[in-house]
């Protein structure tokens, strides 16, 4: 509650500020300012946000907190203890227990599976992008209206005729199975977000390009690439995270446990350990510890990231 | 592909000598290609399959209109998973929209235990909705959770079993979720309106309240759209939480559209029952995500240049 606690709580009402000299519409109509910092300079700190914050931290932490002390207990010291409070014997007998349950093979399926299809989303989408925003012929234009539909449609509705699809190819309990399907219905919000950015490239770098003779590919690699940097990591970063979480395909096009990936692993031990909460929550944190490692190295990179190409 | 690259090639190539060069239509065929083979041949197929009989092991064969009539006429269910799903849909948009929005604002602020809570807000989003169900369902257990640790008498410890309050509990979590990422859009947002603006109203002599509403939220408008578009066609969708951390249980109290889906598809193997809810899910999708695209006009090809 540091900056919180302050004297005077000078909160105006809105009916106080009456200023006929600034209309509303005239900010409104004000469109796409410079960017800027928000706060304002000389202001009484804001007790209500302050309060507001530190009670979002305790709504997010508490479940946090718990599932890391209860990973440490045994499943008796669970019932016998308080649940909230940390154990006075703490063992790691819970991790090794899901450590010896092949917690690193699903962990590489899910590698495996998440780094193939990010790798294709992002070049199939990147090329679409280039086409749809550069295209001289109607194709372009159609091609996006398609891909805009794209987005609308709900992935969980496909199901049915995607199982049916990967049964017929024969690629039902593989990992290709949750790769393929998962690649296509990435591209649509993707290939959107690199096309607000790859339209803002101004044409002339295009046409000098063109004029000192190099090739779609060559503009596509020195001068798309680069200029859409921040739609590719927001791109990248957005799909990853879908993808290594994701739960639908694979509860539904796999079955056998050597192609398990994490979040259908976590649902299998909790069948398998039953009462034995702690190793369930063990198998939690475990399945977390990778990406919070990917954000303490590179946090700045990731938040900036999963949000430059949603700005536009 | 790079045949009509340079110039004069591209001019003698074209009898319509105006046409000025671009990229081939191969570039954008491996796109088409996935799309087209897993998410739009399934889009129709879904509808194909609701006029047919299928239990999983066996082959599909035609029954004409039998699901659609079945589903629709003889099954008091779906309309409740429709009610159910309206409810979830509006209780998460109501819950997660504003808290996100005062969230965004807060971080977007630069005092230093701003950015310090800042980190630990995006905790949420490092698990998988797997994990957060189980994290729930055992915090929320009668036996070894926060109701049998906090010595509160009037702490509820049905969480989860109590058909009157699993709904409220589904938008919470869900919530808890997806929050973490909306407030991030926020934030992105409101540090992009320019300082200037609030300079000058504060020099006028608005307050915080008034800044917030005639500045902070007009110049947020794109933000607000693009949030509120993913939050309800995400919400309508949503399966993952729900099914982990209840399957639809108790009394079907949050069996959903996309829950009833599964289970009637997966669970009890009427694939055709199944697509025809699939079918009424598309339907309610397009038209939302159709409207709300309407009503902000963000389909226009144009750029904004905006200074993202």
């Amino acid at each position: 509650m540091t900056h919180a606690a302050s004297t005077e709580s000078k909160v105006p009402q809105a009916g106080t500020a009456l200023d006929p000299t600034e209309p509303d519409g005239g900010v409104v109509g004000l469109k796409k300012p410079k960017p800027g910092k928000a706060k304002k300079p000389g202001e009484s700190p804001n007790i209500f946000a302050g309060v507001f914050g530190w009670v979002w931290l305790a709504v997010i932490i508490l479940p946090i907190y718990y599932i890391i002390i209860t990973s440490f207990r045994t499943s008796q010291d669970l019932r016998a203890n308080n649940q909230l409070i940390p154990t006075a014997e703490p063992t790691l007998d819970a991790f090794i227990l899901v450590i010896q349950n092949d917690f690193f093979h699903f962990f590489f399926n899910s590698v495996i599976v998440t780094a193939s299809t990010v790798a294709v989303v992002l070049a199939v989408s990147l090329m679409a992008a280039y086409y749809i925003t550069r295209s001289t012929t109607w194709g372009g234009t159609r091609l996006f209206q398609l891909i805009l539909l794209g987005i609308a449609i709900p992935v969980q509705a496909t199901i049915i005729p995607v199982y049916y699809l990967i049964r017929q190819l024969g690629l039902y309990d593989t990992l290709w199975a949750l790769i393929l399907p998962q690649i296509a219905f990435a591209i649509p919000l993707s290939v959107l977000i690199i096309v607000n950015f790859v339209r803002d490239i101004p044409n002339e770098l295009f046409e000098s390009m063109r004029v000192d003779g190099a090739g779609e590919w060559k503009i596509l690699g020195s001068l798309v690439v680069p200029m859409a940097k921040p739609a590719l990591m927001t791109v990248g970063i957005y799909q990853a995270l879908q993808v290594w979480n994701g739960f639908l395909f694979p509860l539904v096009l796999t079955q056998s446990r050597d192609v398990r990936v994490l979040p259908l692993s976590l649902w299998e031990y909790q069948g398998q350990f039953g009462i034995n909460v702690p190793a369930t929550l063990a198998a939690v944190v475990l399945s977390a510890l990778p990406l919070l490692v990917a954000y303490i190295l590179g946090r700045r990179y990731i938040v900036a990231g999963l949000t430059a190409g949603f700005g536009k | 592909m790079t045949a009509t690259a340079s110039t004069d090639t591209a001019v003698r190539d074209t009898g319509a000598g105006k046409r000025r060069q671009g990229p081939t239509f191969l570039m954008a065929l491996p796109a088409v290609l996935f799309f087209g083979f897993f998410a739009l041949i399934p889009l129709g197929g879904v509808l194909v399959i609701s006029f047919m009989e299928w239990n999983i092991l066996g082959t599909p064969s035609w029954v004409g209109l039998d699901n659609w009539d079945t589903v629709i006429n003889d099954r008091p269910f779906t309309w409740r998973a429709l009610t159910l799903t309206l409810l979830f849909v509006v209780g998460s948009y109501l819950f997660q929209a504003p808290i996100a929005l005062m969230l965004g604002v807060f971080m977007a602020g630069q005092q230093r235990y701003r950015a310090f809570l800042s980190v630990l807000y995006f905790l949420p989003l490092l698990f998988s909705s797997v994990a957060v169900g189980l994290t729930f369902q055992s915090l929320f257990s009668p036996y070894y959770g926060m109701s049998a640790a906090l010595p509160f008498d009037w702490l509820p410890n049905d969480w989860l079993t109590n058909s009157d309050i699993v709904m409220y509990v589904m938008i919470f979590v869900v919530g808890w979720c997806f929050i973490p990422f909306h407030a991030l859009l926020y934030q992105a947002g409101v540090r992009q309106i320019p300082a200037d603006m609030y300079e000058a109203a504060t020099i006028d002599g608005a307050g915080r309240i008034r800044q917030f509403f005639s500045i902070t939220l007009p110049q947020l408008r794109y933000t607000i759209i693009t949030s509120s578009t993913l939050m309800l066609v995400g919400s309508l969708t949503y399966f993952d939480l729900i099914f982990v951390l209840t399957g639809g249980q108790p009394a079907n109290a949050v069996r959903i559209l996309p829950l009833d889906m599964y289970i009637t598809g997966f669970s009890a193997n009427n694939l055709g029952h199944a697509s025809v809810i699939a079918v009424i899910l598309v339907a309610i999708g397009l038209t939302m995500s159709l409207a709300l695209n309407k009503l902000s006009g963000s389909s226009k090809m144009e750029s904004d240049k905006a200074g993202a």
